[in-house]
């Protein structure tokens, strides 16, 4: 199913009309749904080359988020490798510290754009929520947020800053208590609510248009790297590495990209305890393709086609699903996905911290571990630009923690 | 495909000027051992058809008890091969009642759609009703479950448009499964007068009997149903009931039938 380095140049990495890329993606929802997602559509369809739309979310990029975000040469890191010129795309310096907030302004925009008052989100580890409650605030719109009731208790201070910023968290007690379950209330609340309301979609998962409009919103992440390659080296860089839970950071760098075949890419999933272990979360690498929660694509599943319960010491990446155009971009050849353990992610972690002066989030910290692996494979002449998607104040508690330290 | 099981049970209902009674609960819940007497109970209260659901991790179009209802059979040990097991078993007694298995994709997928459907039509399954798969996605499992003599259920909202439903109509075959609310299962408010009207619009545009789910859980429910539409289809409130006999499940199929017994009562009496 890989394509040639030719068919891979001239490809237009655009979904079909039902959202299909390649096998993958499409709309596998109740009909329930269906309305929603083709008013969403057809509304995404008109905006995304509205003028109008396109100056507000630019503006908000430059003005509240503080695009763009440098590109900046890990030097004393590189030198210590001993191989490729390591450059960080500084996403962790962004509003609320990660990439996460260019997708929740422009699907935000989106809901003030067609009419709805109110946004509603779920989220995992809290990251999401805190993302779209924030541009919930400043767009003055009603925000709920629905989130595990386990993992309310875990993230006590994004569930604080949520309501801080003015949203409603409701912590949702069926099932597993925890993302899954709160993806699922949400999806009832949009179905019973569609008339006045909004769901923001964390990630490129989903059903269709969700991994098509999250990708576009996060696409500024390349096309910056893109105009600051050439400005800083005379080229672009020789490989692009993202960590990949859903993988909305990981498509915001690689897509515009696509089409420069010199440009090596490679998204990086939580390989956990290990790969040959059942504790990881790591569609992509061990994983196959079935569908989940509105798409096709690959899955952690057991062999009765039930959804695999993950780990990852990343609560972002600790997600059994990955975004279909990840799926595509795998069986065609165009990118490479790897995994990084837990202990290498924490290795990464307190390495760049130390090294760097810079605190990576956990699920960035896996694209550092193999960045240190790739980059010792490669010549100083040579560039790799790693997707620094967020900053690691947030996993302080949780990393020292694990290393048996008392932060009370 | 003019004969199958449910399109006769639909045919002699309305020769018959009656209405079909459409119980739905999750095989192997709470446990595998309960679900064939408890078929048997429903069709012994009245059911016209069973609708038995295909347990899935992540059912996301249900609603909260239906998950519950999920998860307790997953964790019994229930798998699809099972559910259709159970079917052959249910298979052994009664050769009259139609059985619709519904649920969500992946687990056929796992399991292979040819595979499935061949099991299917040898344990004497009849229909299949998957959740996640509208008309735009169906792929290979449509022509397997042709191959192998199953009907395939396809669900209608409030929110259908017109020309969606042309579609839906032309591919849904048995019945069609009108989803009352637009919210998921087992959601509590019911507009009879609303899908009165709502059903009259749809005949202009399907021709199989149209069935109706989602917010019924009385008799006076059923009835008002069934005056317009061609079925009423009851989940979530038989659900609840297993659930509230899950540590004593010998006592299930005497509860859904004193669940179901009054909604025939009620449904036959206004035919």
């Amino acid at each position: 199913m890989a394509l040639t380095e030719q068919e891979l140049r001239t490809l237009d990495y655009e979904p079909d009309a039902g959202g299909h890329f390649g096998d993958y993606g499409g709309r596998y929802v109740s009909e329930t749904l269906m309305a929603a997602l083709s008013e969403l559509d057809q509304n995404y369809q008109m905006l995304k080359n509205d003028p109008e739309f396109q100056r507000e979310f630019d503006a908000d990029l430059a003005t509240f988020v503080g695009r763009p975000s440098p590109l900046y040469h890990a030097q004393r890191w590189s030198n210590a490798i001993g191989g490729a010129q390591i450059y960080f795309k500084r996403e962790d310096l962004n509003h609320t510290g990660a990439h996460k907030v260019n997708n929740t302004i422009g699907q935000a925009l989106l809901a003030k754009y067609s009419g709805k008052p109110r946004v509603i989100a779920e989220t995992g580890a809290g990251q999401h929520g805190v993302a779209s409650a924030t541009v919930a605030a400043r767009l003055g719109l009603e925000c709920v947020v629905y989130m595990g009731a386990d993992d309310v208790e875990r993230q006590s201070p994004n569930v604080y800053r949520m309501k801080l910023l003015g949203a409603q968290v409701v912590p949702v007690e069926s099932g597993s208590r925890t993302l899954k379950d709160a993806l699922s209330e949400a999806m009832r609340d949009w179905v019973t609510n569609v008339d006045n309301t909004f769901y923001i979609i964390g990630t490129v998962a989903g059903p269709a248009p969700y991994p098509q409009l999250v990708r576009d919103f996060n696409a500024v992440v390349g096309r910056e790297v893109k105009w600051q390659s050439k400005e800083i080296l005379g080229r672009y860089p020789d490989a692009l590495v993202a960590c990949v839970g859903g993988g909305s950071n990981a498509i915001g760098l690689f897509y515009p990209f696509l089409k420069d075949t010199e440009v090596a890419i490679y998204g990086v999933e939580a390989a956990g305890r290990g790969l040959s272990t059942t504790e990881h979360a790591a569609p992509l690498c061990s994983g196959r393709p079935g569908v989940l929660h509105g798409a096709k694509t690959y899955l952690m599943d057991n062999s009765d086609g039930q959804i695999a319960h993950t780990h990852s010491v990343s609560a972002g990446l600790d997600y059994p699903g990955v975004g279909p155009e990840h799926a595509y971009l795998k069986d065609i050849g165009r990118a490479n996905y790897v995994g990084a353990t837990d202990d290498e992610a924490l290795a990464a972690f307190h390495e760049v911290s130390e090294v760097e002066g810079i605190i990576p989030a956990l699920e960035t910290a896996h694209a550092l571990a193999y960045t240190k692996t790739l980059a010792a494979t490669m010549r100083p002449d040579q560039t790799i630009v790693c997707n620094m998607s967020g900053r690691g104040d947030k996993d302080i508690f949780t990393v020292a923690k694990m290393e048996g330290i008392s932060l009370t | 495909m003019s004969n199958t099981r449910i399109q006769q049970r639909m045919d002699a209902l309305k020769a018959s000027g009656r209405k079909a009674l459409i119980p739905y609960i999750v095989a192997g819940d709470p446990t595998p051992s309960i679900t064939v007497p408890a078929m048997h109970a429903m069709v012994a209260a009245g059911a016209d058809v069973i609708e038995l659901g295909m347990p899935f991790s992540d059912p996301f179009a249900d609603g909260p008890v239906n998950q519950r209802g999920a998860e307790r059979a997953i964790a019994a040990g229930m798998t699809l091969p099972g559910v259709i097991n159970a079917v052959a078993e249910f298979r052994k007694q009664d050769d009259q009642t139609p059985v619709v298995l519904m649920g969500y994709l992946n687990p056929l997928i796992a399991m292979g759609e040819t595979t499935f459907c061949e099991a299917c039509e040898n344990a004497g399954v009849d229909g299949l009703l998957i959740v996640d798969m509208p008309p735009e996605e169906e792929g290979s499992l449509v022509q397997s479950a042709k191959r192998h003599g199953l009907d395939l259920i396809y669900l209608a909202a409030p929110t259908t448009t017109d020309a969606r439903l042309e579609t839906i109509g032309n591919a849904t075959s048995g019945y069609l499964y009108y989803v009352s609310l637009k919210g998921i299962t087992g959601s509590s408010k019911l507009d009879t007068h609303e899908v009165s009207q709502r059903i009259a619009h749809m005949r202009q545009h399907v021709s199989v009997p149209i069935c109706v789910g989602f917010g019924i859980r009385t008799a006076e429910d059923a009835a008002a149903i069934s005056t317009t539409a061609d079925g009423s289809i009851v989940g979530t409130v038989l659900v609840s009931q297993v659930e509230a006999l899950a540590n004593q499940p010998e006592e299930i199929p005497a509860a859904l039938q004193a669940i179901l017994q009054p909604m025939r009562q009620a449904m036959d009496a206004k035919a």
